[in-house]
């Protein structure tokens, strides 16, 4: 349960000041909240509230419609397996059951480690390149049990830390604009800053 | 012949037509124009089912129940009636059979996943999703699937639960916290199947209003504590009456059942209420039905009070009142006959102290200003505030400002020492301290974005007692000043008490206030003292003077529910009939007469003030002309003020206004010197819940009560030197205390307040009544 740290406090109060209201920012806090702890937590949930001024109960509304928001903790790699049709046919639940005894957990679960949940998810929009699988969201098309073996041990000695971030993390450009810019509505002059 | 036909030039009269003709169902209809179609149709005499429209609330078009056809350019074509206006020349129809397809479709939807417990529901019965799928629905599932499941009633806050499986998501909770009460702490969460209403974890639905909710909802998915499996609604009996707790007056239902009292609803009262209730008045019936009430007279044996008889508690009253002098305190929560009775039999008695208020209202003379009605206020273009937290104190009448602000009808102009409900709504909110208002009020009055906005429209002051622990004169000053910058202002003050308006109007006012009264007292000067519903030690300010007055008074006479800390000193004590236990009328903070119901058997041997007085007169010989409500009440249209009554308008719903002789304000001479650097002002107010009879006596509000904390603003507590949450020592003119303190931004800075009559430490004990404002010295233990 954890608030958000002071860096990401002056990160959030610069993604208010992008919105003509500071509600509108609940959802990018919301991702900020789950890039810092994995999963939203509780506090973090409060500290949103705070920040933008509607009650923890606005919040909690809005983060819950959203799947890919998760309120428990979560292993730091999630990985979605498709069981939708196009993937079904050509193999997706035995790849499923493949990463369940690869793991040793069912899916839905964590393992004890912490480092994998396994998702079975419905389309994911790679029909074409079937069976597709996503590890936090980034995909693995025409998924075999050899890749996806392969794929576990890469992401369990970190070979794939470059391009496969903790859960969690979106994306590890963060393109910002400037404080000039959200104070006097001048020409945006984005700036990249590589974290 | 031309074709021009310039010579005849017709002269058709310029008619204005107001409203818009349509049809609904083949019958012509007149609609008003912004009009939503689903209430011209109602209107119109075709009801159109619906669950999710509720007439004082946005429509949000969410439940499809209510749809209808219109005729357009295409042909027909559906439409949902809650979120379609009138036009002119709409053709509507609301029973053809694609209509009937479409409501019954949308019936078997919502049913599909409702678990249908109607025999254990409390709603059943009295359930708009029963009643339409009844009058609207197919007649059979096609649904055989496994429904949603979910945990069974979870509570959503102490006085309400919420079963997930029987809501339809109809989304008039959530809009009515968010909209209505403007605490928005129950969302919809989740979605898709898994949509259900819910709060944040372990954050309850802590509304004052949360009440409104339960009734409100279309389906037995909301339920409040008190009802719950109390009755069947068929078993219920009910009578429409007005809710006395506090002087807002709302309009209520009140409903019973074997001669006990179970619930009471909100009526749409376009005046007054517009069919909410605050949490206390709707679930304070409890107190009625108390195991503790009084149920038969007292009289005091040495140090004992020992049942007694009415026939010799009465002699005895009878026997006090005859020598001696004697005054009358309290009056203000029983009914306008009540009062009457009792300042008749005063002025046959030449009982000349009376005061139904107890130093924590003010003055009668602002009931003689230009009064405004609570729509006026609702509409004004400017509402000047001076006043307690509307919203612990008048709840229902905070709802009504808080809308005419939200609605950007009206801007709030308010002036106080702590943040208020209204605060966040007010256009400006200025922070005063007591005994510096009028100057406050005086300066921001002059500022030039406040005249402009002055200058606007019109003007209402709503002018109450913001704190206990100072002079009433600095209110005084205050309106004085507004009525001075502002001449047209009309002014609505609010005072606390259920009746005070009626009561002063009936006569129970004099120029002798309840500190001149109790001073007398404490003095030895008075031998009678009688309190009508009054408990002077819990309720007057200064509980110092109240407790020397009372054990001062050879004989108090007490006429109450329940015993209490003044009545138990009291050396008779009548049992006094209760809300729902009797018949008349009361005055709200406006002056307008509606009637209070008899639904139940006064408990016991009590009685109504207005019986006592009338049988304590006849032991005196002294003839009231009135034995009756009905007689008492023609002899109060005898009366100018209470005039207005005569044609029964008072049973109404909307009741009517009292004529209030015109008066002017005292001149008051309201100066408070600065206080040194050391001192903190003292604000002393109320909350919703206290431990006033009411909540106390209610098992479902008791718990409500918070303890006493002394709240001063972090900065001073700072320059202080103490830190929040820690034990401090405040000590006044009057006593030292030991009290935990609280940094709190929203109290003003130089400013330290505590609640009244609150569990913990007794504010009262701090005050001073007579200094014209109370200082407080924090110092750590
Ligand atoms: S709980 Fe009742 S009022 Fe609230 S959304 Fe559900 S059905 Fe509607
Ligand atoms: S606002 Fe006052 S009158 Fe209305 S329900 Fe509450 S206590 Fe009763
Ligand atoms: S079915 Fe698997 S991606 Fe579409
Ligand atoms: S009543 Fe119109 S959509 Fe619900």
């Amino acid at each position: 349960m954890s608030r958000f740290n002071d860096s990401n406090v002056t990160l959030a109060k610069e993604i208010i000041g992008r919105f003509p209201r500071p509600k509108s920012a609940v959802i990018p806090l919301l991702h900020l909240a789950q890039e810092q702890d994995g999963y939203v937590t509780r506090d973090a949930m409060s500290h949103i509230a705070e920040l933008v001024n509607v009650t923890t109960a606005e919040v909690y509304g809005t983060a819950t419609f959203y799947e890919m928001f998760k309120f428990e903790p979560i292993g730091k790699y999630c990985v979605n397996v498709c069981t939708n049709i196009a993937c079904q046919l050509v193999g997706g639940w035995e790849l499923l059951e493949h990463a369940e005894e690869k793991l040793g957990i069912k899916a839905g679960s964590t393992t004890e480690d912490g480092l994998f949940t396994i998702e079975d998810v419905e389309c994911i929009a790679a029909c074409t390149e079937a069976p597709a699988i996503q590890v936090n969201y980034r995909y693995r098309y025409k998924v075999t049990a050899e890749n996806l073996d392969q794929l576990i041990d890469d992401l369990r000695a970190g070979r794939l830390a470059d391009e496969i971030p903790p859960h969690g993390t979106l994306a590890r450009v963060r393109q910002r604009t400037t404080d000039t810019w959200a104070n006097t509505g001048i020409e945006a002059q984005a700036k990249v800053d590589a974290r | 012949m031309s074709d021009v036909n310039d010579t005849e030039v017709q002269e058709t009269p310029v008619v204005v037509k107001t409203t818009l003709s349509i049809t609904v169902d083949g019958r012509a209809h007149e609609a008003e124009p912004g009009q939503l179609l689903i209430d011209a149709c109602e209107d119109a005499g075709s009801y159109v089912p619906r669950f999710c429209y509720h007439p004082r609330m946005e429509p949000v078009g969410m439940c499809r129940q209510c749809l209808v056809e219109v005729e357009g350019p295409r042909g027909p074509m559906m439409v949902v009636s809650c979120m379609t206006p009138v036009a002119e020349g709409q053709v509507a129809r609301t029973e053809t059979p694609s209509v009937k397809r479409a409501q019954e479709g949308v019936l078997e939807l919502l049913l599909a996943n409702h678990p249908l417990d109607c025999p254990v529901c409390d709603k059943g019965g009295e359930c708009p999703l029963q009643d339409q799928a009844f009058s609207h629905g197919p007649g059979e599932s096609r649904f055989v699937e496994e429904k949603r499941h979910y945990e069974k009633p979870i509570p959503i806050s102490d006085l309400v639960f919420l079963d997930r499986e029987r809501c339809i998501l109809c989304d008039r909770c959530t809009r009515f916290a968010d909209e209505v009460a403007g605490d928005p702490l129950i969302s919809f969460t989740q979605r898709g199947n898994n949509t259900q209403v819910n709060t944040f974890p372990d954050e309850p639905f802590a509304s004052y209003f949360s009440g409104n909710t339960v009734q409100i909802c279309p389906v037995g998915a909301l339920t409040a504590k008190p009802y719950r499996f109390k009755a069947r609604p068929w078993d219920l009996e009910q009578r429409e009456s007005t809710c006395t707790t506090c002087s807002v007056g709302c309009r209520t239902v009140i409903q019973s059942s074997r001669d006990e009292l179970l619930r009471y609803q909100g009526s749409d009262s376009d005046a007054v209420n517009w069919g909410w209730l605050c949490d206390k008045g709707r679930f304070n019936f409890e107190n009625v039905n108390s195991e503790d009430r009084l149920e038969q007279p007292l009289m005091r044996d040495g140090s004992n009070l020992v049942p007694s008889t009415w026939s010799q508690a009465s002699a005895a009253v009878a026997e006090a009142l005859k020598t001696g002098t004697t005054a009358i305190l309290g009056g203000a929560r029983g009914t306008n006959e009540d009062a009457f009775a009792w300042a008749r039999l005063a002025d046959a008695l030449g009982i000349q102290m009376r005061d139904p208020q107890l130093s924590d209202g003010l003055p009668t003379e602002v009931f003689g200003l230009p009064s405004a009605s609570i729509e006026e206020a609702a509409n004004a273009t400017t509402i000047i505030v001076i006043a307690p937290d509307l919203k612990e104190e008048l709840p229902v009448l905070y709802l009504r400002l808080r809308d005419a602000a939200e609605k950007r009808r009206s801007r709030i102009l308010e002036f106080t020492a702590v943040s208020t409900g209204l605060t966040k709504y007010s256009w400006k909110s200025v922070p005063t301290e007591p005994g510096l208002q009028a100057s406050t009020v005086r300066n921001t009055l002059g500022e030039a974005t406040v005249r402009e906005q002055l200058g606007k429209g019109n003007v209402v002051v709503v002018v109450g007692r913001a704190s206990l622990a100072e002079s009433a004169d600095h209110t005084v000053a205050a309106l004085s000043a507004v009525l001075a910058e502002v001449p047209g202002a009309k002014v609505l003050p609010v005072v606390r008490r259920g009746n005070v308006r009626g009561a002063v109007a009936a006569g129970l006012g004099s120029n002798t206030n309840a500190t001149e009264i109790l001073t007398a007292a404490a003095a030895g000067k008075l031998d009678t003292l009688v309190l009508l519903g009054a408990d002077p030690i819990a309720d007057f300010p200064d509980t110092d003077l109240a407790r020397r007055a009372i054990s001062a008074v050879r004989n108090v006479i007490s006429l109450d529910t329940f015993l209490t800390e003044s009545t138990a000193r009291a050396s008779v004590v009548l049992p006094a009939s209760a809300y729902g236990e009797k018949e008349g009328t009361t005055t709200n903070l406006e002056g307008r007469v509606t009637s209070v119901a008899q639904k139940v058997t006064a408990r016991g041997t009590s009685r109504a003030d207005w019986m006592v007085a009338v049988d304590i007169a006849r032991r005196l010989n002294v003839d009231l002309g009135f034995d009756s409500v009905e007689s008492i009440q023609r002899a109060m249209i005898a009366t100018t003020v209470f005039a207005p009554m005569a044609d029964g308008g008072a049973n109404t719903r909307e009741g009517v206004l009292i004529d209030q002789p015109a008066m002017s304000l005292p001149t008051v001479s309201a100066t408070a010197g600065t206080h040194s650097s050391y001192d903190l002002r003292l604000v002393v107010s109320r909350r919703m819940y206290d431990q006033g009879a009411s909540t106390a006596h209610s098992p479902s509000l008791v718990g409500l009560a918070q303890r006493n904390v002394l709240r001063v603003n972090s900065a001073d507590l700072a320059r202080i030197g103490v830190a929040s949450g820690t034990s401090v020592r405040a000590t006044s003119s009057k006593a030292s205390v030991s009290v935990t303190v609280e940094a709190d931004d929203s109290v003003g800075r130089g400013v330290a307040h505590l609640t009244f009559n609150a569990p913990g430490i007794n504010a009262g004990d701090l005050i001073d009544v007579n200094a014209s404002v109370n200082d407080i010295k924090v110092e750590t233990l």
